[in-house]
């Protein structure tokens, strides 16, 4: 969890071996048990089976998505996020989908902001061409919750170069040196 | 059109008590609380009533059951099923996720609140002490008659002095901020927002994401109805002098520090338009004492600390979906009031507020896992809410000021959660649709 404030050093790159159920002990979020913070922060793993036929429906998404970030750069802010993936793969004949995500949140903390924002932004649409995902998830954050977490494949490792670090810290970071550069030009 | 005939005061109303008693209760058999729950029905007061003459009543009744309540009183096995989960598993059952450990388990509860025995709650507000021994002694007959309905215990309310506002224990003004439900007739007060749609409080009808969804079964008992989420938190007063006076050497230091903690001066006064000195006129006045938002008026939190109890449990414009987020709070406080300057009597006292929301999991234990226990909300690192966080004197506590901010560390506990409990309330025609359960079936 976030608490583990002292041990984490960002000089340090650190790796973790995370047991097979996702966490080590149990920790009670408000929809089951959390899952822990690793040198490459909080993620996911979520990979589902996708309906047939919808392959082209899923990497259509991906340009709108593209184009709703363009007009509105902060749209994902609540997220936390660094960095999120999506993969189209075969496994024999089925086309699977998997969508990974590093972020700074325990993703269940803010679970229904982020079910909002799905709605929101059409992300939710994507997870409709997925098999089982739930019809009334807009109106039953735990259903969705459930899908989410029936889907998710904890890692068994994660490792993180300057790790712990939050993306807020990353770019506090670059906006000081923009701002500690521009003084020295200042001083020429 | 809000059912205002229908639905329960206290989801509505602010009474004018100054005392007033809960009684927790355990319905020994179905016919026993049945019977009870039909006498009683008859004193609760809707939010109709109550809006037509609130200053000729005396005594303000609200009732309302635990899930386990409910199955005690006969509902069927199909509605019970219907109820959110959080709110059949119990508050007890919940108690890591909310907090709850240490001297905050259920395990140290007083009054029985943890056990699954408990049914129900009567919620008395009375205008003073001998309305409420009037209505104490109507209740004890009223009991004596439903053979079957045991009280597993009482609190007895007391406003604390001086009475000519409402403020805590530890001396801070109280009820200045609070959501106004659309419908309700009620203007927010500048600054309070929007009227919020009703489903976000009252069950049947649409919340801010649409109608009404995965309502309690069958409808009759769940529209005009609603959750409250009970706490008993004890405050400890001489602790939470001690710790002002060991980090502040003036008593002008000593009250910003407790305004720091709280996001508010003692007065009231919201440290957003008050930043450095005190200003009582603008705390005990609603049409300025809520007026601010923190991301233009605040963003560093050099007036309000980002970790403040008042910071966290609204951030208003700082926060995502904040509208599905937002808390009715009543109650009171309980106990005598510590005399400024006398060593702490070991005297429990406190506050015993219940939340009220449509939806708990949503709501109050969103606010109680992330707004008030995540250490690392607003990126604060090593922080919980300095009042009621779960403290075990590790955690800090972070005041930005310039040029450098300042650090309490070990931040005491000022409170402890001495019981709680989840109840649903229903609207009247529920109580009564409760209270006939069995008739004709036979
Ligand atoms: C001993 C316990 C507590 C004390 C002393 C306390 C004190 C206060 C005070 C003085 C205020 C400012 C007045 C106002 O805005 O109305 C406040 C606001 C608030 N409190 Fe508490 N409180 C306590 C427990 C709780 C609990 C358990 C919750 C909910 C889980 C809660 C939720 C809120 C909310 C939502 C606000 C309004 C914030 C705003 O809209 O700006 N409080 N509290």
């Amino acid at each position: 969890m976030s608490d583990a404030t002292k041990k984490e050093d960002w000089t340090k790159p650190a790796a973790m071996a995370i047991p097979k159920e996702g966490y080590f002990k149990v920790e009670q979020g408000r929809y089951g048990p959390t899952f822990p913070k690793t040198p490459a922060n909080y993620g996911f793993t979520i990979i589902a089976k996708i309906k047939p036929g919808r392959e082209a429906a899923i990497r259509e998404y991906g340009k709108k998505i593209e184009q709703t970030i363009r007009d509105l750069p902060d749209g994902l802010a609540v997220l936390k996020l660094h960095y999120l993936r999506w993969v189209l793969f075969d496994i024999g004949k089925d086309t699977h989908f998997m969508y990974q995500g590093i972020f700074d949140t325990d993703f269940d903390k803010y679970t229904e902001d982020a079910v909002a924002l799905f709605g929101k932004y059409g992300i939710n649409t994507v997870f409709e061409n997925l098999e089982g995902f739930p019809e009334d998830w807009k109106t039953n954050a735990q259903s969705f919750v459930k899908f989410v977490r029936e889907h998710q494949r904890p890692s068994f490792l994660e490792y993180g170069e300057y790790p712990y670090v939050s993306a807020e810290e990353i770019k506090k970071a670059l906006r000081l040196k923009a701002a500690f550069s521009d003084a020295l030009d200042q001083m020429q | 059109m809000l059912e205002f005939d229908d639905i329960q005061h206290i989801l509505i109303t602010r009474v004018p008590a100054l005392t007033g008693r809960y009684e927790f209760l355990s319905f020994k058999s179905a016919a026993a609380g049945r019977d009870w729950l039909a006498a009683i029905s008859e004193k609760v007061q809707s939010a109709a009533q109550v809006r037509a003459g609130p200053t000729q009543d005396a005594r303000w009744v609200t009732v309302a059951c635990t899930w386990n309540g409910l199955r005690a009183l006969g509902l069927d096995e199909k509605s019970l099923a219907s109820f959110p989960e959080e709110f059949k598993q119990g508050m007890a059952a919940r108690a890591e996720m909310l907090g709850d450990t240490g001297p905050n388990a259920p395990a140290q509860w007083a009054g029985g609140l943890a056990s699954t025995d408990l049914h129900a709650i009567a919620i008395l507000f009375a205008k003073d002490a001998a309305e409420r021994g009037r209505c104490q002694a109507e209740h004890e007959k009223l009991l004596a008659k439903a053979k079957g309905v045991e009280v597993l215990s009482s609190l007895d309310l007391e406003a604390t002095p001086p009475f000519d506002y409402a403020h805590d224990h530890f001396g801070y003004r109280d009820r200045l901020s609070q959501p106004v439900i659309e419908g309700s007739g009620e203007e927010p007060t500048p600054g309070s927002g929007a009227p919020l749609k009703p489903g976000e409080f009252i069950l049947g009808y649409p919340d801010e994401d649409g109608p009404p969804a995965n309502q309690p079964q069958p409808a009759v008992l769940s529209k005009n109805g609603s959750y409250m989420a009970y706490r008993r938190l004890e405050e400890h007063v001489g602790k939470f002098r001690d710790f002002l006076r060991e980090h502040g050497k003036t008593p002008e230091e000593q009250e910003l520090l407790a305004a720091k903690l709280m996001g508010r001066w003692r007065s009231g006064a919201p440290l957003v338009l008050a930043p450095d000195k005190d200003d009582p006129a603008l705390g005990a006045d609603p049409k300025r004492n809520n007026d601010f938002n923190y991301k233009e008026m605040d963003p560093h939190g050099y007036a309000v600390p980002l970790g403040s109890h008042i910071r966290r449990m609204n951030p208003r414009d700082t926060a995502a979906n904040i509208n599905r987020r937002r808390m009715i709070r009543r109650g009171a406080t309980y106990g005598p009031p510590l005399p400024e300057g006398a060593p702490d009597d070991g005297v429990e006292r406190g506050i015993a507020a219940f939340v009220i929301c449509a939806s708990l999991v949503r709501q109050f234990e969103f606010a109680q896992n992330v707004w008030i226990n995540d250490r690392n909300f607003h990126e604060l690192g090593n922080e919980r809410d300095p009042i009621i966080g779960t403290q075990d004197g590790t955690l800090e506590f972070k005041i930005p000021k310039r040029p450098v901010r300042r650090k309490i560390t070990g931040l005491p506990a000022f409170t402890t959660v001495r019981g709680g409990a989840y109840f649903f309330l229903p609207g009247l025609k529920a109580l009564r649709y409760l209270a006939s359960l069995g008739k004709g079936a036979a």
